[in-house]
């Protein structure tokens, strides 16, 4: 597909849905990985990328579909299985590093991480982390 | 020969999603949906029954417009920076949601939409613990989740 080349062929409503798209989700990433690096503590730090695998992809995936479906005036929707794959794979990753920092913080008994449930559920454990 | 129907639907949809359709593709895809299908047999995963699977385009609804809110939100903490002073905390949710498959898509709600993260189940006590970025009060977000997710899940899955 050289559809690239015909970029400057695109409708300005189409050029315009394009970009909207394309900025709210590279703005999104931009503004989840600042985040990243900012955040004091760890547990804080994993809610920042959420942004970039949320409506970071969303976005960035919209922009795609409309950018290739008008231009090769034909539905394009692969794009919404990287959605998907991402969406639903987060989750593993992310259980897999706080349950390891969680797992850490228990064991050298650090401050502010709530115990280990106990067989009955015990409410208003929640330590909270004042951040800055 | 397909032990899994939905999931040989699905892989062949995804197959010519990929590769475009075509005849030729059409038969390869369902020769790997098939083989697939198999291979996911001889693990024997319990088979999710959804009863009330028409519910779910509702559940995707909230979702999505949940996670656009909560992206503004979290966007907005962050953006801030020093300024503003948040409170993050941990949260326990004591659970009545059972099926495997309804838990894992409740993870994936919470883990998906920024703001909270799914931390772990304790499936003993049938709690889960997930910490949210910006914690204003513990039982607004345990009514949260089990109001606006759990419910609707059970709904589906029960």
């Amino acid at each position: 597909m050289s559809t690239i080349e015909h970029a400057g062929d695109l409708p300005a409503w189409a050029a315009l849905a394009v970009s909207f798209f394309l900025v709210i989700g590279a703005s999104l990433a931009l503004i989840g990985t600042i985040g990243f690096v900012r955040l004091p503590t760890f547990y804080e730090r994993i809610h920042a990328p959420t942004l970039g695998t949320s409506w970071g992809t969303g976005g960035i995936v919209m922009a795609s579909m409309i950018f290739f479906t008008v231009l090769s005036t034909r539905p394009v929707v692969h794009e919404i299985l990287i959605g998907i794959f991402v969406t639903v794979t987060t989750p593993v990753t992310l259980m897999l590093l706080a349950r390891a920092a969680l797992h850490r913080d228990r064991a050298e008994g650090n401050p502010g991480v709530p115990r280990e449930a106990p067989a009955q559920a015990e409410e208003g454990e929640g330590e909270a982390v004042t951040a800055e | 020969m397909l032990p899994y129907p939905l999931l040989s639907a699905s892989l062949v949809i995804m197959w010519l999603a990929l590769n475009g359709f075509s005849l030729g593709h059409l038969i390869l895809g369902c020769v790997v949906a098939v083989f697939a299908s198999w291979g996911m047999a001889s693990l024997r995963p319990a088979k999710p029954r959804m009863p009330k699977w028409y519910l779910l385009p509702k559940l995707v609804g909230i979702v999505l417009y949940d996670i656009v809110r909560s992206n503004i939100a979290v966007a907005a903490i962050l953006v801030a920076g020093r300024g503003r002073r948040f409170r993050s905390g941990f949260v326990t949710i004591p659970l009545d949601l059972q099926n495997p498959t309804a838990l894992a898509v409740l993870a994936v709600v919470v883990t998906s939409t920024p703001g909270t993260a799914w931390l772990e189940y304790n499936s003993l006590s049938r709690t889960v613990l997930i910490h949210v970025l910006d914690l204003v009060d513990e039982a607004e977000w345990q009514a949260l989740i089990k109001g606006r997710y759990e419910a609707l899940l059970m709904e589906i899955f029960e």
